[in-house]
C-alpha cells in the first residue's frame, strides 16, 4: 500500500504547555486510522497539526512525500478535509451554502455549475439533500455531523481528518456516520484519521489504532493487537473485560477505574 | 441509483440557482431604487424650484441644446447633486464597512465604529477645531485631515495592542472599546475648556451631516470608495468560511490572521474616508447589514453589495427628509437616520421568524 501521510517526529506546545512530543505515524492510501487515548492526550492537537491549522514547532508532516510546511494553505486544503466537532457560526447559513464552502479551495469567486453539481451530489450521497434550504443551527446533532462531512467531501480531499465524529450522536447516527466513512474509503480510496472516544467503534471500523498517552504514541497496531487489557489499563487507568465478537474484533466492556491511579 | 434520486439532485441544484437569481434581482432592485430616489431628491429642496425645472437643469448639462436658468443650474448642480452623491457614498461606505467588520469579527453587534474609529475621528476633529479656530482660522481640510489621521491611528493602535495576543477577536474589540473611552474623555476635556463658538462647532461635528458636501469631495472619494469596496468584495468567500470558525477556515485554505487584518484595514479606511468629511453618522453601519442579512442571508458575495446599496438608500432618504421636512432649517441627519431606520429595523427584528443572532 502506498504511504499517503507521514507524521515524522512532530511536537507541539500551546504557549509553554507541551501537547505533543515526538509523534511518528504513517497512514496508507485507503486506510482508516483511529487515534484514541484519554482526554488531553493530544488527539485533537495532532489532527490540527496534520492539517497545519496548528504549526508544529518540531518535526515534519509529509503529504505524498512533500513537506506540508512548504505547501501553501490552498494546496493543503485541496488534499486534506478537516471535520471539527460540531460548531455553528454566529451568522447561520443554509446547508447548501455550508457545503458549498467546501468548494472554496477550488474557487476564485464565481461558483461554476460543476461546483453546484458536486454539492448536490455530496448532499445526496449523505442522504441530506432535502435539508438544502434549511439552516445549519436548526439541525439535530446527527444531521449537523453529516453536513460537516459533506462540506469536507465537497473539497474532494484525499485525506479526511475527523475529530470525534460520533460524540453526541445517538447509536443509529453513530453507525450511519461510520458506515459512510467506510464506504468513502472503499469507493474513493480516501485515507482517514479520526480521533475517537468510543473504543468499540474504533475497533470495529479502523484498520489500525494509535493509542496516545501523555503527549506520546503509547501503542500502534491493529485493533486485535492494541486493544488489550494491559494497554487500556496503562493508558486510561481503567479495568476492562475484552470480548471477541463475531467479526473477530475486540470489544471492551469497562469495569472500573484502577484505584492506584487516583 | 434510481431515477427519483437523479430528479432530486436537479431539484436541489435548481433551488440553489433560483435563490441565487433572486438575490441578484434584489441587489439590482436596490440599485434601481437608489437611482430613482437620487433623481427624485434632486427635485426636492428649500429653493423654490419645481421638479420639471430641476430635471431640465440636469439634462441641460448633457444635452446642450436644452434651455435652463442659471438659478436652476446652480441649485441642482452646485448644491443638491453633490450632497445627494455624498449621501450615497457615505451610506455605501458605512454599509459595506459594517458588513465586513461584523463578518470578520464574527459579531452581530459590531458596527464600522467598533474599533474606536468614530471616537478617534471625533477626537482628531475636536483638536483641529479647537486649534484651528484659535490659531489657524477654521481650515476645513485641517479638520478633515486630522479626523482621518486620528481615526486610522486608532485602528493601528488597536492592531498593535491585539498583536501581542495574536489578533484574537475579543482582544481587538475590547481594545477598540477601551480606546473609544479614552478618546471620548479627551473630547469631553476639549468641550469643557473651549469657548462657546468652538464648543458649538465640535457639537455640530459630532452630530454629523452632509451639508458640507462639495463636488471636490465627491470626486476625491468616488474612486477611493469604489476601489476599496471591490477589494473588500474579493474577500467574500473568506468571510463566509470564517463565519464557521477559525479552524475550519484555516483548513479550507484561508489565512485567517492575514485576512482579518486586511479586511479590517479596508473597512477602517472606508469609514475614516467618509466620517472625516461628514462627522459621526450613526446607525447606518449597523442597520444596513442586518436588514440585508434578514432578507438575503449571510453569503457575503451578495450581502456586501446589498448592504452598501441599502446603506446608501437609507442615508439618502434620511438626508433628503432632513433638508426638506422643516424648510428652510435642517434637522441633523443622525436624528433622521435613527427615526427612519429604527422602526424599519425593529419591524424586521419582530417579523423575522428566525433569530440568527442567538
Amino acid at each position: 500500500m502506498a504511504v499517503k501521510l507521514v507524521v515524522d517526529n512532530v511536537s507541539f506546545s500551546y504557549g509553554g504547555i507541551q501537547a505533543l512530543d515526538g509523534i511518528n505515524i504513517g497512514v496508507s492510501r485507503g486506510e482508516i486510522v483511529s487515534l484514541v487515548g484519554p482526554n488531553g492526550a493530544g488527539k485533537s492537537t495532532l489532527l490540527k497539526c496534520i492539517d497545519r491549522i496548528l504549526k508544529p514547532q518540531r518535526g515534519v508532516v509529509y503529504l505524498d512525500g512533500k513537506d506540508t510546511a512548504k505547501l501553501n494553505s490552498r494546496d493543503i486544503s485541496k488534499s486534506i478535509g478537516y471535520i471539527p466537532q460540531s460548531t455553528g457560526g454566529v451568522f447561520p447559513f443554509t446547508i447548501f451554502d455550508v457545503v458549498l464552502m467546501g468548494r472554496r479551495p477550488h474557487l476564485a469567486w464565481r461558483v461554476s455549475p460543476r461546483d453546484i453539481m458536486i454539492v448536490a451530489q455530496t448532499l445526496r450521497f449523505l442522504g441530506i439533500e432535502e435539508f438544502g434550504t434549511r439552516y445549519f443551527d436548526e439541525l439535530s446533532g446527527g444531521e449537523k455531523q453529516k453536513v460537516l462531512m459533506a462540506r469536507a467531501l465537497a473539497q474532494e480531499p484525499e485525506i479526511l481528518l475527523l475529530d470525534e465524529p460520533t460524540s453526541n450522536l445517538d447509536i443509529r447516527h453513530q453507525l450511519e456516520v461510520m458506515e459512510i466513512i467506510r464506504e468513502l474509503v472503499q469507493e474513493r480510496q480516501i485515507s482517514v484519521v479520526m480521533a475517537m472516544h468510543d473504543l468499540n467503534l474504533a475497533s470495529r471500523f479502523s484498520e489500525r489504532i494509535v493509542i496516545l498517552k501523555d503527549r506520546e504514541v503509547f501503542s500502534v497496531g491493529t485493533p486485535e493487537r492494541v486493544l488489550n487489557l494491559e494497554n487500556i489499563r496503562a493508558a486510561y487507568g481503567v479495568e476492562v473485560r475484552v470480548i471477541s465478537d463475531h467479526d473477530g474484533k475486540p470489544y471492551l466492556v469497562p469495569i472500573s477505574p484502577v484505584n492506584n491511579q487516583r | 441509483m434510481s431515477i427519483a434520486n437523479i430528479k432530486e439532485t436537479t431539484a436541489s441544484e435548481e433551488i440553489y440557482t433560483r435563490l441565487t437569481k433572486k438575490k441578484v434581482f434584489f441587489i439590482l432592485g436596490l440599485f434601481v431604487a437608489l437611482v430613482v430616489v437620487s433623481i427624485t431628491a434632486t427635485t426636492m429642496g428649500a429653493a423654490s424650484l419645481g421638479g420639471r425645472e430641476s430635471l431640465q437643469a440636469i439634462v441641460a448639462k448633457i444635452l446642450p441644446g436644452l434651455q435652463t436658468t442659471n438659478f436652476a443650474d446652480t441649485i441642482v448642480w452646485q448644491l443638491r447633486l453633490p450632497r445627494i452623491l455624498m449621501a450615497v457614498l457615505t451610506g455605501l461606505s458605512l454599509g459595506v464597512a459594517g458588513t465586513a467588520m461584523q463578518g470578520v469579527l464574527r459579531n452581530p453587534l459590531v458596527s464600522p465604529y467598533t474599533l474606536g474609529l468614530s471616537a478617534g475621528a471625533a477626537c482628531g476633529a475636536g483638536i483641529a477645531i479647537a486649534l484651528g479656530i484659535s490659531v489657524l482660522g477654521a481650515g476645513r481640510y485641517f479638520i478633515v485631515g486630522n479626523a482621518f489621521i486620528f481615526s486610522l491611528l486608532t485602528m493601528f493602535l488597536v492592531f498593535a495592542i491585539s498583536r501581542i495576543r495574536g489578533t484574537a477577536i475579543e482582544t481587538l474589540i475590547l481594545a477598540g472599546v477601551a480606546l473609544s473611552y479614552l478618546f471620548s474623555a479627551t473630547i469631553s476635556i476639549l468641550k469643557y475648556v473651549s469657548d462657546a463658538e468652538v464648543l458649538r462647532e465640535i457639537v455640530f461635528w459630532l452630530m454629523g451631516g452632509l451639508y458640507t458636501a462639495r463636488w471636490e469631495t465627491v470626486i476625491l472619494l468616488l474612486p477611493v470608495i469604489t476601489i476599496i469596496t471591490v477589494l473588500t468584495m474579493r474577500y467574500s468567500w473568506d468571510l463566509n468560511v470564517m463565519s464557521s470558525g477559525e479552524e475550519v477556515a484555516a483548513s479550507l485554505g484561508v489565512r485567517v490572521g492575514r485576512v482579518r487584518i486586511i479586511v479590517l484595514t479596508l473597512s477602517a479606511l472606508l469609514t475614516a474616508c467618509v466620517i472625516a468629511f461628514t462627522g459621526i453618522i450613526g446607525f447606518i453601519g449597523l442597520v444596513s447589514p442586518h436588514t440585508c442579512r434578514a432578507i438575503l442571508g449571510n453569503d457575503h458575495r451578495f450581502l456586501i453589495p446589498a448592504s452598501g446599496l441599502m446603506g446608501a438608500l437609507i442615508l439618502l432618504i434620511s438626508d433628503t427628509a432632513c433638508r426638506t421636512l422643516i424648510q428652510p432649517t435642517e434637522i441633523p441627519v443622525g436624528i433622521m437616520t435613527s427615526f427612519i431606520g429604527v422602526p424599519f429595523f425593529l419591524y424586521l427584528l419582530i417579523r423575522k421568524r428566525r433569530r440568527w443572532w442567538q
